[in-house]
């Protein structure tokens, strides 16, 4: 990912409706972001677009998601 | 340097809910019209709001615009007028069937009728009893609200600049408003708007505190541009505070934790709001709880390392009542708190909510500014609509479910005295200055060129620390009196805010830079208004204003029955008298009164 791709990218995330997912986000593009395999970042950019209360539904709900790499990145931002 | 220009009828600014409404109203009416915005439309802070919209439907209970007049102008503690209060309650019902007609998904009941739940400070017969005046959509209201209009705007042909931030507003020499310069983020150009009516429908300002339960895309943009273009901003010293968001993260912890049985304790264990509030305990209104909190925390009995929070118990609940009556608490507690409240308890602390000033405008929308012996003529071509403007109708303190209610009518008014004006009297564009853009094109190269300055990170958290701990839901005269001195300060430091990245393409770095000079502007207002008003009304609690029986709760209405107006320039304050009389012969003006509940 080159740096306009990532930077427009880090704007959808940081810039969210809700403050929850600002906070989750910021901190998951500090901190995993750089460590993500390949498929995991096509995941995440996909989990992005969802919309702001199904995202954080997501991130703070029980449910699980099928896609082997979705999976992986939504365990990793429910740790942020 | 050649500056893409781009010509329309209206240039909105914002696709909150105030903006979509205002955009509706201008385009199916046939005018050319942009909306700018930071984010896709339905990503705005409009769809945190879970409430409802108030309006006096009456489908539950007994319900009428007289009664809900009261409770807005009593929920105000009478700094609201009364002539936009009317407005907006007599128009409550139109908007919400309207929104109802825009495909908006409300709750009903068995009879098809749009479902109303109560909301607090929301009464029957003058503060009688409860009333069911509230219409949501499940949880979702402001986002159903956003998909609703934004979907019949893009069938209205409104066209959408998305990820565009707008810069400055451009005035010509009469000080009419043409429009406005904006960067596109994608590639970091500066174009001009250039329009016949301008509205701002930027939202509030919310993260000029450290603790706010605002989204960061809360700035303040609009409210900076109007300060820096010269318009004064009204009642800034009045912002809501919650008394439940998580500490350190901001986010919100809703009034039913309380409701259910949760208890705030001190760092004791002590259930200290029978201290302060013996008959409704936790239960007291939203002022009274945070203002018993910090003071708890001022005396020296807060929690943690730092001393700094309280504690909101609900380990005493059985954990079948907290997955059943409280749901999603518990996981955004351990999400964002890092407790599981069935353990342990949450910490938290009073958080900034909502900003009851902001631009100064009339019922129509219109921005309204001092000028010789008047004091409130309109701006040519300059309108303001929902939390960046001021009507004003939550004067000093804003009841729930009302700021919805705001967007719409106010929105709808924005629009309607648009198409008024630009319908009766068609006329071509003013020419735009020569110097249009110079201003913003000044404001990108000094950040271009900065070298040895700080980062916008440390001066944004200078700031945020600043107004948290002088200008806080608590307010004391020397905290005030050095938050001025000190605001000041950090003003002057984002003046040589430094960016490393000097790239112009998604150059995130630089907007968060542009967007602390609106953040700044917001902040000085707020601390300047506050430091000034010598009195307690509403959201702003000084404790050295006492309770007599010519001051009751410390509101002194000789002297401060009055609306603030800060202007950049200078630092200088101004005052304008409320509107106490209403906008028509239908009511009587509510007499002023102590406000209990």
């Amino acid at each position: 990912m080159d740096r306009a791709e990532y930077e427009r990218l880090r704007w959808r995330c940081i810039r969210r409706g809700l403050l929850e997912l600002d906070l989750t986000l910021t901190k998951f593009l500090d901190q995993e972001f750089d460590k993500l395999t390949e498929p995991e970042v096509e995941a995440f950019k996909k989990l992005a677009e969802l919309e702001d209360w199904d995202f954080l539904g997501l991130i703070v709900g029980g449910k699980e998601l099928s896609d082997p790499h979705e999976a992986a990145v939504l365990a990793k931002l429910r740790k942020c | 340097m050649t500056i893409p220009v781009h010509k329309y009828d209206v240039v909105i600014v914002g696709a909150g809910g105030a903006g979509l409404r205002a955009a509706l109203q201008v385009s199916e009416a046939g005018l050319k019209t942009a909306v700018l915005s930071k984010v896709f439309p339905t990503r705005s802070h409009t769809v945190a709001a879970q409430g409802g919209v108030a309006a006096s439907l009456g489908n539950v209970t007994e319900d009428n615009w007289h009664w809900h007049m009261y409770d807005t102008v009593k929920g105000s503690d009478w700094l609201g007028d009364q002539d936009a209060i009317e407005f907006m309650v007599k128009k409550a019902n139109e908007v919400v069937v309207e929104l109802e007609h825009f495909g908006m998904p409300f709750d009903r009941l068995d009879s098809g009728k749009i479902y109303q739940r109560p909301f607090g400070g929301h009464s029957q017969n003058y503060g009688e009893k409860p009333v069911n005046r509230s219409c949501a959509a499940a949880d979702r209201t402001g986002h159903a609200m956003l998909h609703a209009m934004y979907q019949r705007n893009v069938k209205a042909n409104t066209q959408f600049f998305v990820e565009w931030m707008a810069l400055d507003l451009i005035r010509d020499e009469d000080g009419d408003v043409l429009g406005v310069t904006a960067m596109e983020m994608e590639t970091g150009e500066v174009h001009i708007f250039h329009a016949k009516a301008t509205i701002f429908a930027t939202g509030g300002a919310g993260r000029i505190y450290y603790s706010s339960t605002n989204a960061f895309i809360n700035t303040g943009d609009g409210v900076g541009m109007a300060a820096r273009a010269g318009i004064p901003l009204e009642d800034m010293e009045f912002w809501q505070f919650h008394p439940t968001g998580v500490a350190g993260a901001g986010v919100l912890i809703t009034e039913g934790v309380r409701g259910e049985g949760g208890i705030l304790r001190n760092a004791s264990g002590e259930r200290f709001m029978e201290r302060y509030a013996p008959n409704l305990k936790d239960l007291a209104s939203r002022d009274v709880v945070s203002r018993s909190m910090v003071t708890e925390i001022n005396e020296g009995r807060g929690c943690g390392p730092d001393k700094d929070h309280v504690l909101l118990d609900i380990t005493h609940l059985s954990p079948e009542t907290i997955m059943k009556r409280l749901p999603g608490i518990r996981e955004i507690s351990i999400q964002f708190a890092g407790v599981d409240p069935i353990k342990a308890p949450i910490p938290v602390v009073p958080t900034c909510h909502y900003q009851m000033g902001g631009i100064p405008t009339n019922y129509k929308g219109q921005v309204i500014v001092p000028k010789g012996d008047e004091k409130s003529v309109p701006v040519g071509g300059f309108y303001a609509a929902g939390e960046c403007a001021c009507a004003s109708v939550h004067g000093a303190n804003r009841l729930g479910t009302n700021s919805l209610l705001d967007l719409l009518v106010f929105g709808k008014s924005s629009g309607e005295s648009v198409v008024e004006d630009l319908k009766g009297n068609p006329r071509a564009h003013k020419p735009l200055p020569a110097n249009a853009a110079d201003v913003s094109l000044a404001r990108i190269a000094r950040l271009d060129n900065q070298k040895n300055g700080e980062s916008v990170h440390e001066v944004r958290l200078a700031m945020q620390r600043t107004m948290q701990k002088h200008a806080g839901v608590f307010r004391f005269n020397d905290l005030l009196k050095a938050g001025v001195e000190e605001i000041k300060k950090v003003a002057e430091r984002a003046k040589t805010t430094e960016i490393k990245d000097k790239s112009k393409v998604w150059n995130t770095a630089r907007t968060e830079a542009l967007e602390l000079d609106n953040l700044i502007e917001v902040a000085k207002a707020t601390m300047i208004s506050a430091e000034a008003r010598k009195e307690s009304r509403g959201a702003h609690v000084r404790d050295d204003a006492l309770d007599t029986a010519e001051t009751p709760a410390g509101r002194d209405d000789k002297n401060w029955l009055k609306h603030t107006l800060w202007y950049s320039e200078g630092n200088r304050l101004d005052y304008k008298p409320v509107n106490l009389q209403p906008m028509s012969a239908d009511v009587e003006s509510i007499a002023l009164a102590k406000r209990t509940y």
